[in-house]
């Protein structure tokens, strides 16, 4: 159906050509689902673009075709490629909220596609747009057919966008990371969707996604991606069951799940090499366990090491191809047992955050949005408490409160004690002192780092304001025994953060917050911007502080993964209110609660 | 020894000047701005812009160092008498230019003219005659102008842009002699390099800026002595020197203005965009007020006052030309004050979005006070909106003055202005034949300038602004930077 040969892309980019793809051979056939899987960078949603030739200005296709039923797209003129896309490919992208245009109703979305591609039109074509949208689960499709994407919630607009790219019933389907921007529960309904409609269509679905699981859960065969090569393809039976390339095993080691509790996570690490150069050697060698001498001079070729199942890995091109992967690299080791419970650090007492609504011409409060309804937990020291929820649940909403950061934003009632002292009637110097004690780990290590300032300002600013007592001296040792304490070298010091990677800034935000000793971190989703392998490495740096400092985390998350590795308490958030709260077996084993119940169904799993 | 005169201008011009020189300092200190800057001095046609912006600068410059001469003991005086210091004071720029701007005729002539473009009632040999009279300045040496006007005039010429292209090939002899010094290559490859485009920095393009603006240097030093390059207006004063001295008041009109919004725009956007609720209600109320009032009305109405300052007060003033430049000063203040909202509704729209990333939430998590943040965490990442937006609005304020003038409640008449130039250019357009050259004259500078301007602004905001890097068309094939590599190898 889908056949790739060679196909290589360059992009020409600030710091050079960039090869984002390179010489990339698959096949797709009728009905099947492929999934392309990688981290982020190594060229998976490039080659989705080269394929419907999509590349932004500064890219093009240097090479290769790409053929659908045996017609060369690369070749085909532009205006012969309008009748290839959506016809013959489409694509559903990643965020439903920007990929549907705003004024358009979605009904006229859909015809729009149908009009163009098929003879139908007018009325005949509504009935059809009406008919799509009952097939993507939109109830009441006569009626919502006239609605705007903003009368849609974030699955219904995801819905809609798989409307329109099955519309013109294309052979091939591309599904570039389709439930990222979702929630488990909303994702498991949209891969069900998509399978049920692959089963009735018959179309080839290339998966494109960064989540192993869902992989599994979705695909037939899969590729793996590193550094814009494709390093092992195989079925999906064979792939999860047993790898082959060193770093599809380690990152199957770096996943956090439940079985790994108390093990330290088997981390890759370095991160993926820059694309504009040259590579003489193989690309992942810099991070391999295994590497070996003809490793760094000798490019691998993707070799059949068993039937149907390919890798890029001088390991295999030898006679011992039987050998089992696994046994070649270590186990991780043990972290210490956890340390005991300590006394109470946080103490939250049916806390509410109410936003409140503004309107007309002297800004009367009309309503609240109530984000935090009554939530009661408490945190000791050394131990983790997972706040887990899905997106508006208002977990995040209570992490910035607790910290007093939406003191004249909203309308906040109820008590936060830290150490025993109460923090809302605090201001000052006095906040000040208690603000030692807690400090903030935000998600987006690209947002929370300012530009404009150097590591050591960044690290010194909170010292400097927090702890006036310590001297000019104490403070840079102290903030390079941070450096070192995070694992990173002490000449980061005088260096931007533009020129540090998601991981490392991750690492200088925890630094910055652990500078002022603080006994409480509010860690908001951070882990969620970064790669699986530099996941692992900033959760074992987590369990080491926590285990050496004996700090208290606040873990807000989604990720499930996460919670069951980490966690020592989890409270489930649904609508501002607390549902679920307990041990991490109790609710992870026995969720009382049908909510999370119904969380934990919809999470994919590797191994179930 | 003459007497120094500081005017009010002239000292914040150089202040400004002061500033953007620890401005290049800090820039070439700081990484970031240092790659931001140099991505600048890489654009061809910025650079162009640069060139010619620069001679702008050095006029207005040269135009600004003022003095009031030292005058001839009186006779009789005593020796230890106090110094008697001319009452006219005058600037560098008039020093040097002393031949055009004394040389004034009776009353309009047209470019390189040697006739009075009106006639007059003359005595020739007893008789009265009405014809056009010749020039007192204007080709006076030549004998007979109908035969001599245009052999002197082409031959002038000719000497002029000889001398011009002498020296423009001076330059890039000198250019690439310096060039070829510091990468070790031979001169000839260094001259080759150049002419390719395979030098960082965009020399050929600047070098052939400078070539041109040599040409019309020398054209003009080769005629300008000898005639009214651009001819004279309604009172006989050559239009050039007119143009030369009105840069330095559209450079001050510009830059002032520019600087006097800032605070005002940093100030009432980054408190409206941090605080919001109230704070930011009221500040909004301010701009939507002030920008819905027409403007001219309002600089109208301060003008008028300060006039009536002015005059008021004439003891606070020793010289018509102080008057003058108080006017002017105020003039740009008031355009500051009248025009900050714009860029503080940017910078309002900005900060409330950089309120909510998590750099200003960690730093409110470290009880940072307010004034910190806003210091160190806001005003730095907006800095480049203020940036772009004083160099776009610099050459928007020099237009306005041209209106301004025109209308009246500019500068003071006596000041050089291009918008007085334009503002005579009313009558001479009406009257028949038609006075065209000062016009033109004044049309032709201000585009230049403001083009420049606009040009290099350009450069400014693509450099500065991520969004619009994004959308950068596809640039040269690598091929051409490899090909400098190996020519610069191939010249070891």
């Amino acid at each position: 159906m889908l056949q790739i040969d060679n196909l290589t892309t360059d992009l020409d980019a600030d710091s050079g050509m960039v090869r984002a793809v390179d010489a990339l051979s698959l096949t797709i056939e009728r009905g099947e689902t492929f999934a392309l899987v990688g981290e982020s960078g190594c060229g998976k949603s490039m080659t989705a673009l080269s394929i419907l030739r999509l590349l932004p200005d500064s890219g093009r296709v240097s090479s290769g075709s790409v053929r659908i039923a045996d017609v060369d797209v690369i070749q085909l003129p532009e205006s012969s490629m309008r009748d290839v896309r959506g016809r013959r490919i489409s694509i559903i992208f990643q965020e439903p909220s920007t990929s549907l245009n705003p004024v358009m109703t979605v009904g006229r979305q859909i015809t729009e596609v149908i009009e163009r591609h098929t003879r139908i039109s007018g009325e005949a074509a509504l009935a059809k747009a009406i008919e799509w949208l009952g097939r993507v689960g939109i109830p009441e499709p006569a009626r919502r057919v006239g609605d705007y994407p903003f009368q849609l919630s974030g699955g219904q607009k995801q819905r809609v966008m798989i409307a329109i790219a099955l519309a013109a019933e294309p052979d091939i389907v591309i599904a570039d990371e389709p439930t990222t921007a979702l929630d488990v529960t909303i994702q498991a309904q949209i891969l069900d969707l998509l399978t049920e409609l692959q089963a009735a269509q018959g179309m080839a679905i290339l998966l494109i996604t960064h989540d192993l699981a869902i992989v599994k859960k979705m695909a037939h065969r899969v590729a793996m991606m590193y550094a814009g090569q494709i390093v092992e393809v195989a079925s999906v039976g064979e792939f999860f069951s047993a790898p082959l390339h060193p770093y599809a095993v380690n990152l199957f080691q770096a996943l956090p799940d439940t079985a790994k509790r108390g093990q330290r996570l088997a981390s890759i690490p370095g991160s993926v090499p820059p694309l504009n150069q040259i590579f003489v050697g193989c690309r992942f060698a810099d991070r391999c366990s295994n590497v070996m001498d003809r490793c760094r001079n000798h490019p691998p070729q993707l070799i059949d090491a068993r039937p149907q199942h390919a890798v890029r890995c001088a390991l295999y091109d030898q006679t011992n191809a039987n050998d089992s992967a696994a046994s070649v690299f270590a186990a991780a080791p043990d972290l210490p047992p956890d340390s005991p419970a300590g006394e109470i650090i946080l103490d939250v007492r049916d806390y509410r955050v109410w936003f409140p609504i503004r309107k007309g011409l002297l800004k009367r409060t009309v309503g609240h949005v109530k984000a935090v309804d009554g939530v009661t937990f408490s945190i000791r020291a050394g131990r983790t408490l997972a706040l887990v929820g899905e997106s508006g649940s208002g977990k995040t909403t209570v992490g910035k409160a607790l910290l007093q950061l939406l003191r004249n934003a909203a309308e906040i009632s109820g008590s936060v004690s830290l150490q025993g002292k109460s923090l809302a009637q605090l201001e000052g110097d006095d906040l000040r002192e208690v603000r030692r004690v807690a400090q903030i780990v935000f998600q987006d290590p690209f947002a929370s780092l300012n530009p404009r300032m150097r590591v050591n300002e960044i690290l010194e600013e909170g010292v400097a304001s927090l702890c006036p007592t310590v001297n000019a001296r104490q403070r840079s040792d102290r903030i390079a025994a941070m450096l070192d304490r995070v694992g990173l070298r002490r000449d980061a010091l005088t260096r931007y953060p533009h020129e540090f990677s998601g991981g490392q800034r991750q690492r200088l935000a925890i630094a910055r917050a652990l500078a002022v000793e603080p006994r409480l971190i509010v860690a908001d989703e951070p882990t969620s911007a970064l790669d699986v392998s530099v996941q692992a490495q900033i959760l074992n740096l987590l369990k080491e502080l926590q285990h050496e400092l004996g700090v208290a985390f606040l873990f807000i998350t989604h990720n499930f993964g996460v919670v069951e590795y980490l966690a020592h308490e989890i409270a489930v958030m649904k609508n501002g209110k607390l549902v679920e709260h307990g041990s991490a077996e109790q609710i992870l084993g026995r969720p009382q609660h049908e909510y999370t119940q119904s969380l934990l169904a919809a999470v994919p799993r590797l191994n179930s | 020894m003459p007497k120094l005169v500081f005017l009010a201008t002239d000292l914040v011009l150089f202040l400004l000047l002061a500033g953007v020189a620890f401005y290049a300092w800090h820039a070439t200190r700081t990484p970031t701005l240092r790659q931001t800057w140099r991505s600048v001095l890489h654009d061809a046609t910025a650079m162009s812009a640069a060139v010619v912006l620069t001679v702008f600068l050095l006029l207005a410059v040269l135009d600004s160092v003022h003095y009031r001469p030292l005058l001839a003991p009186a006779e009789g005086a005593a020796a230890d008498a106090a110094p008697a210091y001319s009452t006219k004071t005058l600037s560098l720029l008039d020093a040097l230019l002393s031949g055009p701007r004394e040389s004034r005729e009776k009353t309009y002539s047209i470019p390189l003219g040697t006739h009075q473009f009106s006639k007059e009632s003359m005595l020739v040999d007893g008789k009265s005659i009405r014809d056009f009279p010749r020039l007192k300045f204007g080709g006076a040496g030549l004998q007979n102008p109908q035969t001599d006007w245009a052999p002197d005039v082409i031959s002038r010429s000719v000497t002029g842009l000889l001398g011009g292209a002498l020296a423009a090939a001076a330059l890039w002899w000198a250019v690439a002699l310096i060039r070829a010094k510091s990468l070790a290559v031979p001169v000839g490859n260094s001259l080759r390099l150049i002419w390719r485009c395979q030098t960082d920095v965009p020399w050929r393009a600047i070098l052939l800026t400078a070539s041109v603006l040599l040409l019309i240097g020398g054209w003009i030093a080769a005629l300008w002595p000898h005639y009214h390059v651009l001819g004279t207006d309604q009172t006989g004063n050559d239009i050039l020197f007119n143009a030369i001295k009105s840069i330095r008041t559209a450079v001050v009109i510009g830059s002032f203005a520019t600087l006097a919004t800032l605070p005002f725009a940093i100030g009432f956007g980054l408190a409206a965009g941090y605080y919001k609720g109230r704070v930011d209600d009221v500040i909004q109320y301010i701009y939507t007020v002030l920008s819905s009032i027409p403007s001219v009305l309002l600089i109208a109405a301060f003008v008028l006052m300060i006039q009536v300052f002015i005059d008021k007060s004439p003891n606070l003033f020793e010289t018509g030309l102080e008057r003058a430049d108080i006017r002017l000063f105020l003039l740009s203040g008031i355009l500051g004050i009248t025009g900050w909202a714009g860029l503080a509704r940017l910078l309002r729209a900005e900060t409330l979005k950089l309120t909510e990333l998590d750099y200003v939430q960690a730093a409110r998590a470290f009880g940072v006070s307010d004034f910190g943040i806003m210091r160190r965490h806001i005003l730095p990442n907006v800095m480049h909106v203020v940036l772009i937006v004083a160099v776009l609005e610099f050459s928007g304020l020099v237009l306005y003055e041209a209106v301004l003038s025109y209308v009246g409640v500019g500068v003071d008449p006596s000041t050089n202005s291009f918008g007085t130039m334009i503002n005579s250019a009313r009558s001479e357009l009406s009257r028949d034949p038609t006075v065209w050259w000062n016009l033109l004259a004044a049309f032709g500078f201000m585009v230049t300038f403001v083009l420049s301007m606009q040009l290099f602004a350009s450069a400014v905001r693509e450099a500065f602004d991520p969004r619009a890097r994004a959308f950068r068309p596809q640039r040269k094939m690598p091929s051409q930077s490899k090909l400098a590599i190996t020519a610069r190898e191939q010249g070891r």
